[in-house]
């Protein structure tokens, strides 16, 4: 049984969260701060790299990742967990393994092999890639190898550059920057902890 | 930031300061990601522009803070999001805790949540009969051990692999005597994607909150907060009211900052942006004052609420890095864990503040420029001024300022001690003088030589 809430109503209900709202907005409000202005970034601020692409590769490969370029089945034809995949799902048209569709329940993708997703816009200094949302999205986690494929003419320099180029919202987005990884076991790199094993940015 | 143990900084960390190999071990282990996270900032040239323009963002939201939160609230809702408010951490937990009941939830996934911790929500969830499973691996290695997390992003830093290979034999069935950090996680992988399969409901903390969206951004290397919610029809986001951030494009400056300070890494592996429940599913926001709106209301102290979790003053800490995480008793350790929990039972915590040699280099590393030394300080004058210290600290202060503030006492003892040093016990020196030798005392004073070196 819930508490009874002070302003009335058990916590969680409509009443008592307007009360600990306002509350809290008051105790905010009470507190005076003086103004301070909110910066901007500068047009054209942050690192920039002579070789767009070499660097862009260079940082999925520090990410724990693969950086391929090239057509995207031809450079699937060349990753061995590929080409080893029994369940495949792509956001991708045209690959020629995809064979996972009509799945309605995100459960279904428990046994998926790989996954080919779409990425908007890759991000040089970190290698992250922007990946938007598509139905039961649990696919890219729960995929034991997955491949990103992002075109060559949208890359950007940093994240800045990205923010800039990307609509943020409605809607799920996010970066993917390589493989999942964890090092909360002595502080040793392991790739794969959770989401996928490998990570191949393919870029056309 | 509320506790249970009553003891002091120097008497939890005894047993941990006890084993010096291990002390050398710890403090090897969490030094190693200082220096990472220095490569990793030396190679932004505008490292320190991005700071200074993280600082700013965050004191100007802190200027309007209420109207951002109203802001947030206002575009959250309009994406579909359902918001709550919560005073403090009991109605935190009465929150989510309705919302599980109301739902029939009996399994809950958690990606790593600071908040929660600091709530104790999973033993409030778990006394009401729901399976509450941490899901980062260091978080789950030490809900395994029952106990709390001793660092912010590395939660069982202070643990050994074979500490942690006897402990999933035990609980996970792996082979006696496998210590192996890749076959450990493997297991733990195994484990943990049944927990995701079967969850009625995940939960996650927020690392930004976007006024001008309504959306937030989740950061993990493992992809845990992203199976925790793209597979169970009910996300549970925590916050505390310092995690809102104005516009979208800001996260450009705090996502270069964050992974950097943090690990040394560029980016984490996955940077969500949550807005709106998926189709089909529930999005519940609950923002979480607990202590904070009085924080901001204290100017020397105000600017703590910068804070983004990175854990970088907790790495570069001479104190945390010899005296391990749980000594400090809170959720969060190290520096700022030591400025943020006074405000809550700061007679509970008195000690924090001392756990510093005020050495300054948490404040040379924030990437957010909070002035972390100086708030010890300032810490230490109130809880003076409070009668929170002991009478030994406080009598060996004013003593010391007595006889600073009389020159000639102060040279009279200056040249005692320089005679007796050679000769003194270390015994004399206690608990300080185990793991110390005395210097040799220098022949003449620091005055007598500049004056030598002027005059002769």
């Amino acid at each position: 049984m819930d508490r009874i809430h002070p302003q009335g109503g058990a916590a969680g209900s409509p009443a008592a969260s307007a009360a600990s709202r306002n509350e809290i907005l008051r105790n905010v409000r009470a507190a005076t701060v003086k103004p301070v202005a909110l910066p901007n970034v500068a047009a054209g601020f942050g690192v920039h790299y002579p070789d767009l692409k070499a660097r862009f590769a260079q940082s999925v490969q520090e990410a724990g990742g693969r950086c391929e370029f090239g057509e995207v089945e031809a450079v699937l034809q060349r990753i061995p967990e590929y080409l080893g995949a029994l369940k495949v799902f792509s956001m991708v048209p045209g690959v020629s393994k995809a064979n996972v569709t009509g799945v309605v329940d995100p459960h279904q993708y428990a046994s998926l092999d790989f996954c080919v997703l779409q990425g908007e816009l890759g991000v040089a200094e970190n290698a992250a890639v922007w990946v938007r949302d598509f139905p039961n999205r649990a696919a890219g986690y729960l995929a034991q190898h997955i491949a990103i494929v992002v075109s060559g003419n949208a890359l950007v320099h940093n994240l800045h550059e990205a923010y800039a180029r990307l609509t943020i919202g409605p809607g799920f987005g996010q970066f993917i920057a390589g493989p999942s990884k964890t090092a909360d076991i002595e502080q040793s790199l392991v790739i794969g902890a959770h989401g996928a094993r490998s990570c191949t940015v393919i870029v056309t | 930031m509320s506790e249970l143990s009553e003891l002091t900084h120097p008497q939890r960390a005894q047993l941990f300061v006890s084993n010096e190999a291990r002390l050398k071990w710890h403090d090897t282990a969490v030094w190693f990601v200082r220096k990472k996270r220095d490569v990793a900032s030396a190679v932004v040239p505008e490292w320190e522009e991005l700071r200074g323009l993280a600082a700013q963002i965050k004191a100007h939201t802190l200027s309007r803070l209420a109207d951002y939160l109203e802001e947030f609230e206002r575009n959250a809702v309009k994406v579909g999001a359902q918001v709550h408010w919560a005073r403090d951490a009991d109605e935190h937990n009465r929150i989510v805790h309705g919302l599980l009941e109301k739902r029939g939830v009996k399994r809950l996934v958690k990606s790593k949540s600071m908040l929660t911790e600091e709530c104790h929500l999973n033993p409030y969830l778990e006394a009401r009969g729901i399976e509450v499973v941490d899901t980062d691996l260091g978080e789950r290695i030490v809900q395994f051990r029952k106990e709390g997390p001793s660092h912010i992003v590395m939660p069982a830093i202070h643990l050994k692999k074979e500490e942690i290979g006897e402990l999933f034999h035990d609980k996970l069935g792996t082979p006696v005597g496998l210590s192996d950090p890749k076959a450990l996680t493997e297991a733990a992988r195994h484990h943990l994607r049944e927990k995701f399969l079967a969850a009625d409901a995940g939960l996650t903390g927020v690392n930004f909150a976007i006024a001008e969206t309504g959306g937030f951004v989740v950061c993990t290397n493992e992809g845990n907060a992203d199976l925790g919610t793209s597979l169970p029809p009910i996300h549970i986001a925590c916050m505390g009211i310092e995690k809102v951030i104005p516009r979208a494009r800001d996260l450009g400056v705090f996502l270069r900052l964050l992974a950097r300070s943090a690990t040394g890494q560029a980016i984490t592996t996955y940077s969500s942006h949550f807005h709106g429940p998926r189709a089909g599913a529930e999005l519940h926001i609950v923002i979480v004052d607990h202590g904070r709106s009085a924080i901001l209301g204290r100017e020397e102290f105000r600017n703590s609420l910068r804070c983004i979790r990175c854990a970088a003053c907790i790495n570069t800490c001479p104190v945390y890095r010899r005296s391990g995480g749980h000594s400090y008793g809170v959720t969060v350790p190290g520096p700022i864990g030591s400025v943020l929990a006074p405000h809550v039972h700061p007679e509970k915590h008195a000690s924090l503040p001392f756990a510093s040699s005020l050495c300054g280099s948490c404040t040379d590393v924030c990437p957010v420029k909070i002035d972390l030394h100086h708030q010890l300080l300032a810490w230490r004058q109130e809880l003076v001024k409070r009668g929170l210290v002991p009478l030994g600290k406080r009598i060996s202060a004013r003593a010391g300022a007595w006889v600073m503030n009389r020159p000639l006492l102060y040279r009279f003892f200056g040249k005692v001690a320089r005679l007796l040093l050679p000769f003194l016990p270390k015994a004399l020196l206690g608990a300080w003088g185990r793991q110390r030798d005395l210097p040799p005392a220098p022949a003449s004073s620091f005055r007598e030589q500049y004056r030598k070196r002027r005059h002769g």
